[in-house]
């Protein structure tokens, strides 16, 4: 007899949301303005993978799981309820009734399969494949041996059942990621390669227009599955607008959002200017900057080597550089991730302890090596601080600065990169999970030839205990999960493969018209805000 | 004459191959992996030869190009890796910023080039001819992104005549036009000084002074006439160097044009783009010297067709 | 030589050119006596609290850049950087196009035919994208650098000295020392190359303002000589994005660079005016 667990978080979490009761109150209408300078690149759940398109994505398609508005808890969405077997390798998620497509079909638990199989399908080409392999059958249907995914089956048309091949804690995160999003098979059919361009979902929002190169433009789906919300009528995205035009024409009261941000050369000025600032909210963000050192290569397989580089560095001087837009880090997860070890002191910024470390090392006069870093400002300018300070214990680091493409290559190779730094590339979370920042770019899986573990940091007891940490996917495990994680993480940090710098913080400015909670303008997994549930002024 | 046409048609079509397969050599040479750019940074090995196997990558580099010059043959410029849109969609929204970025230098280069060149000329040997003649030559030596960068900060920043850049209007056009024409500006209006002068010294102005036309017609209408066709069939080759500074000045201002989606592509290696891109560019090159070489013999009978 | 400067005297624009030329030349050799501060040392007190270059001021009399170095420094040495690139870059596109320009001209014929049109194809290939190409190929060192730039520019040389080659080598002149039976090579150095001097005189001169421009490009768009090895348009590249708030970071490095391709420019241009008065144009 299977013990049943059964979540109902919808209700366990209604009382933190920050909208609650006020969100009643909120008159639906209204437009906002949201500027971008690049193109939009693809509105397809299965491809879209940068930051801009990430979120206008998650407002138009939805998946059986979501996070609250402005949090990073995980709530199911299009699932109504879910259960987990207790060995963790059978989700079985009961499915919201009534949801519509924005094509006006019901959608059933066909297309839950449907979508999933579609994002490992090869033929699709999915940078978020890799996410899915927990799910039995997944290898077949990624060599192309399968067309279906025997670990999904729709039970009936309201029922989705999931079988694993292993235990994994991540499963409902990844649920939530865009490539989970639901899509209509009739419409990627119709559309092809095309519905990128001609996205149906059943999202928050529908495409109402796309001039590619100038403006897209959402309208609100009426026909919502959460009744509501959206708030805005419409929300227009304009596309090549430099970031210091958008913020002249947010003054000007012309746009609501900065797309891009505020631009680096205005930051200074605006943070110190009090009509604005009250405009600008803060927040922090998934993301840690760091330097890897190839542990592979001579001479940092040495410990004492790594540890010596992690008390050389001024990090203090090199968040002064881009103008306090980031705070110090000391390890590799940043504050707002779960597992966050906020006690963990980290290494001193110590230049003769760090030249005494060298000196252990047998590297008395110092050595000679290479820091690669991406060629787009301000990356260029952190490397140099870098080198400066490795210079002072006597580090002769030479730069290479290429384009993104080469240093990412040169990472993934074993003995090419000595020294990354990680800026313009660096590790932003896919999901709110520690585990996210472990696998790929300090796990061994992801220290091979073309991986992210640019440090090719490979330990075997961090590994046993990742894997432990990821198989915890019981309920009422979560804290000790947790705790698993922040130690994990020192653990790494003793071994000393990266040099954490900073985390980057969120500045996003809005138009006062725009309101909501301020979390909605900084929301972790949302950027640069949350479409669905900001309102405006004007129309209440 | 349609000899002649034939045969620089023959040779517009070989540089055209012959850059495809350039541009394309090149982008394999880049040390650089397209399909990890592509597959993401969960990817697993296998992953990434599934994809690279459906791009056709895993084939020899002869085959992978004869593939698509096949496709070319047919119009068909592929698929963006990164954006999975039809590249001549993405070149052909564009292009009209480029085209439109162009014409408004032309328009520049012309008024700057004719203006200096008759001033200079009219007053040879004065103050004025020999100011014109440095600043000439400041505009062919200032570099465009400092140019440009000035431009914004005097006229849109300090004094805000015109925006910061961005795409849109009649106003938007102005800066970045003038910051790409100036260069051949400061050429033009050296080539039309020495024009001019060697046409003012022509008998037939003589005459036409003797018999009392004024100053002004003399110049502006029989001068002008004769010393501008010249200049008129080296527009048609200055498009080659439009197309390297549109890549600055796009950058500089904003502009969306193809110079800023090929300095995208090349940075994540999306080849099909990198190719389309190079090749429009090339086509709007050899278009235009095939142009200036048509039109040249209309306008200098002295120049024979060979 | 004399000859020469007698000429050059009489010009004031191209006296102008050679006295600044010089001075840039002078500033360049003499940078570490020059330069009041390390042009590496990133200073403390250079930036303000929140990350801002300084101004100019007594201290740092160009103002810092946005790592809190001397700017003034920094420019002296990148006279160095500049200049190095500009005779190497320049100086390898003009043997390189000396080289496939007498060739061509000389023996004519398939190999000849070849040649040219392969400098036809070159000069359709929008130039920067070319070197944007090759500097993602090469990873960009000085060095690199100026070879990228050669390897673009060498094709405007080869045009020219093809030109003159090719109407040397079919002129009576040559006809008449072939037929004493002069050898070839006695016929392409002894009559042929001092034809050619006054043109490679020009484009030496001509073309160091072209690759300085290119060098300056190349590092604007990040693609230039490896930090933090100092570059006029690499200071331009790092601060840009300040521009509004310090235009100074833009502006000084900015008139340096106008100033090294104007002088050598308005020296060229002097110089083709008394050896070669027939040709004129677009260099």
């Amino acid at each position: 007899m299977k013990r049943i667990l059964i979540y109902l978080l919808a209700s366990v979490f209604v009382l933190m949301l920050p909208m609650g009761s006020s969100a009643d109150a909120m008159k639906q209408g209204g437009t906002m303005t949201v500027t971008y300078k690049d193109d939009v690149v693809t509105l397809d759940p299965a491809i879209g993978y940068d930051w801009q398109n990430w979120s206008m994505i998650k407002s138009l398609f939805s998946g059986l799981m979501d996070y609250k508005p402005g949090t990073t808890v995980l709530t199911p969405d299009l699932a109504e309820s879910y259960t987990i077997s207790p060995d963790g390798l059978v989700y079985t998620f009961k499915l919201r009734q009534g949801v519509k497509f924005h094509n006006g079909r019901k959608m059933v638990a066909g297309d839950v399969k449907y979508s999933i199989e579609r994002t490992i399908n090869p033929k699709t080409q999915s940078p978020g494949q890799g996410f899915y392999g927990m799910i039995k059958g997944f290898d077949e249907l990624a060599s192309g041996k399968a067309d279906v995914l025997s670990g999904i089956t729709a039970v009936d048309d309201y029922t989705v059942r999931f079988d694993l091949s292993r235990p994994d804690a991540t499963f409902l995160h990844v649920l939530g990621l865009n490539f989970a999003f639901v899509v209509p098979k009739e419409a990627v059919d119709k559309y092809g390669q095309d519905f990128g361009k001609n996205p149906v979902g059943t999202g928050a929002f529908s495409l109402e227009e796309w001039k590619l190169g100038q403006r897209v433009v959402f309208a609100r789906n009426k026909t919502y599955h959460h009744s509501g919300i959206p708030f805005l009528d419409k929300v227009i995205f304009e596309i090549g607008q430099e970031p210091s035009v958008a913020l002249l024409r947010l003054q000007r009261g012309e746009v609501d959002i900065l797309g891009d941000g505020i631009p680096p050369a205005r930051f200074v000025q605006i943070m110190k200017d009090a009509q604005y600032k009250d405009l600008v909210v803060e927040g922090g963000q998934l993301q840690t900057g760091y330097i890897s050192m190839n542990v592979k290569m001579k001479p940092f397989d040495n410990v004492k080597v790594r540890q010596a580089v992690n008390m050389a560095i001024n990090k203090q001087r090199i968040v002064t550089i881009i103008n306090n837009r980031a705070v110090v880090a000391n390890q590799p997860l940043p504050p707002s991730m779960p597992g966050y070890d906020k006690d963990y002191k980290g290494y001193p910024f110590d230049q003769e302890k760090a030249k005494a470390l060298l000196a252990e090392a047998g590297y008395t006069d110092g050595f000679e090596t290479e820091l690669y870093v991406m060629n787009v400002d301000p990356n260029p300018r952190i490397a140099q601080a870098i080198q400066q300070d490795l210079a002072s214990i006597g580090i002769k680091a030479e730069i290479k600065n290429q384009s993104q493409a080469t240093v990412i290559a040169a990472g993934g190779e074993a003995d090419q990169a000595p020294m990354i730094w990680s800026g313009g590339m660096a590790w932003i979370a896919d999901y709110p999970d520690p585990s996210n920042f472990y696998g790929p770019i300090l796990g061994c899986g992801g220290a091979v030839t073309g991986g992210w573990n640019w440090a090719w940091y490979c330990n075997d007891d961090i590994e046993k205990a990742a894997v432990k940490a990821d198989s915890m996917s019981k309920a009422g495990d979560e804290a000790k999960r947790i705790d698993l994680w922040r130690s994990t993480f020192i653990k790494i940090m003793g071994d000393a493969p990266w040099v954490p710098i900073f985390n980057e913080q969120r500045f996003t400015m809005h138009a006062d018209r725009i309101g909501g909670d301020d979390s909605f303008f900084v929301d972790p997994v949302h950027i640069p805000v949350n479409y669905e549930n900001v309102y405006a002024k004007d129309a209440q | 004459m349609l000899a002649f046409f034939l045969k620089r048609l023959g040779a517009s079509v070989g540089i055209i191959i012959g850059i495809t397969l350039i541009t394309f050599l090149l982008s394999f040479y880049i040390p650089a992996d397209p399909v990890r750019m592509l597959a993401g940074r969960s990817a697993s090995q296998q992953t990434v030869e599934n994809i690279r196997h459906q791009l056709g990558l895993d084939k020899p580099l002869y085959i992978q190009y004869f593939k698509y010059l096949g496709r070319l043959a047919h119009g068909d410029l592929g698929r963006s890796y990164k954006q999975k849109t039809q590249v001549s969609e993405l070149i052909f929204s564009r292009l009209p910023a480029t085209l439109l970025l162009m014409a408004g230098a032309i328009s520049f280069e012309l008024i700057i080039g004719l203006l200096a060149g008759i001033l200079a000329a009219t007053r040879r040997g004065q103050k004025t001819d020999h100011a014109a003649m440095i600043l000439s030559f400041v505009g062919v030596s200032a570099p465009q992104f400092v140019l440009g960068l000035l431009l914004l900060y005097t006229f849109a920043y300090k004094f805000p005549l015109f925006p910061l850049g961005g795409y849109g209007t009649l106003a938007h056009l102005i800066l970045p036009a003038l910051t790409l024409g100036i260069t051949g500006g400061g050429w033009y209006s050296r080539m039309m000084r020495s024009s001019m002068v060697d046409v003012l010294m022509q008998d037939y102005i003589r005459t036409a002074r003797a018999k009392g036309v004024s100053e002004h017609k003399v110049v502006l209408v029989h001068g002008l006439r004769n010393a501008i066709l010249p200049i008129i069939t080296m527009v048609g080759l200055d498009i080659g160097f439009f197309m390297s500074g549109a890549v600055v000045v796009e950058s500089v201002f904003g502009w969306p044009g193809i110079g800023q989606l090929a300095w995208q592509a090349i940075q994540v290696i999306d080849i099909p783009t990198i190719m389309g891109v190079t090749m429009v560019a090339a086509l709007c090159i050899v278009i235009g010297n095939f142009l200036a070489d048509m039109v040249m013999p209309l306008v200098d009978p002295r120049i024979r067709l060979r | 030589m004399l000859y020469l400067w007698k000429k050059f005297r009489k010009n004031k624009v191209a006296l102008f050119g050679v006295t600044v030329a010089l001075l840039i030349i002078f500033t360049a050799v003499c940078a570490p006596l020059l330069s009041p501060y390390d042009p590496y040392e990133q200073f403390f007190e250079g930036l303000t609290l929140e990350g801002s270059p300084l101004p100019p001021s007594a201290k740092f009399w160009l103002g810092t850049d946005l790592l809190g170095r001397d700017l003034f420094s920094r420019l002296l040495y990148g006279a160095r950087t500049s200049l190095i690139i500009g005779v190497v870059a320049n100086g390898v596109a003009v043997g390189i196009g000396t080289i496939f320009g007498v060739i061509a001209g000389y023996m004519g014929g398939f190999l000849g035919w070849s040649i040219m049109r392969f400098t036809d194809l070159m000069m359709a290939f929008p130039a920067l994208l070319l070197a944007i190409a090759l500097a993602a190929i090469f990873s960009p060192s000085l060095w690199i650098v100026a070879l990228v730039i050669a390897l673009v520019n060498w094709v405007w040389v080869a045009r020219v000295i093809y030109a003159q080659t090719s109407s040397l080598a079919t002129s009576e002149f040559i006809e008449a020392i072939r037929s004493l039976g002069a050898s070839s090579p006695r016929i392409l150095f002894r009559h042929i190359l001092p034809h050619l001097v006054p043109t490679i005189l020009v484009w030496s001169t001509l073309g160091i303002s072209t690759t300085v421009l290119l060098e300056a490009t190349l590092s604007f768009l990040g693609i230039g000589v490896r930090p933090p090895t100092p570059s006029w348009g690499g200071i331009i590249f790092e601060s840009q994005s300040y521009f509004l708030d310090a235009p100074w970071l833009v502006f000084f490095p900015g008139v340096a660079i106008l100033l090294l391709a104007l002088s050598f420019n308005l020296v060229g241009d002097a110089l083709r005016d008394i050896l070669d008065p027939t040709q004129r144009g677009r260099g």
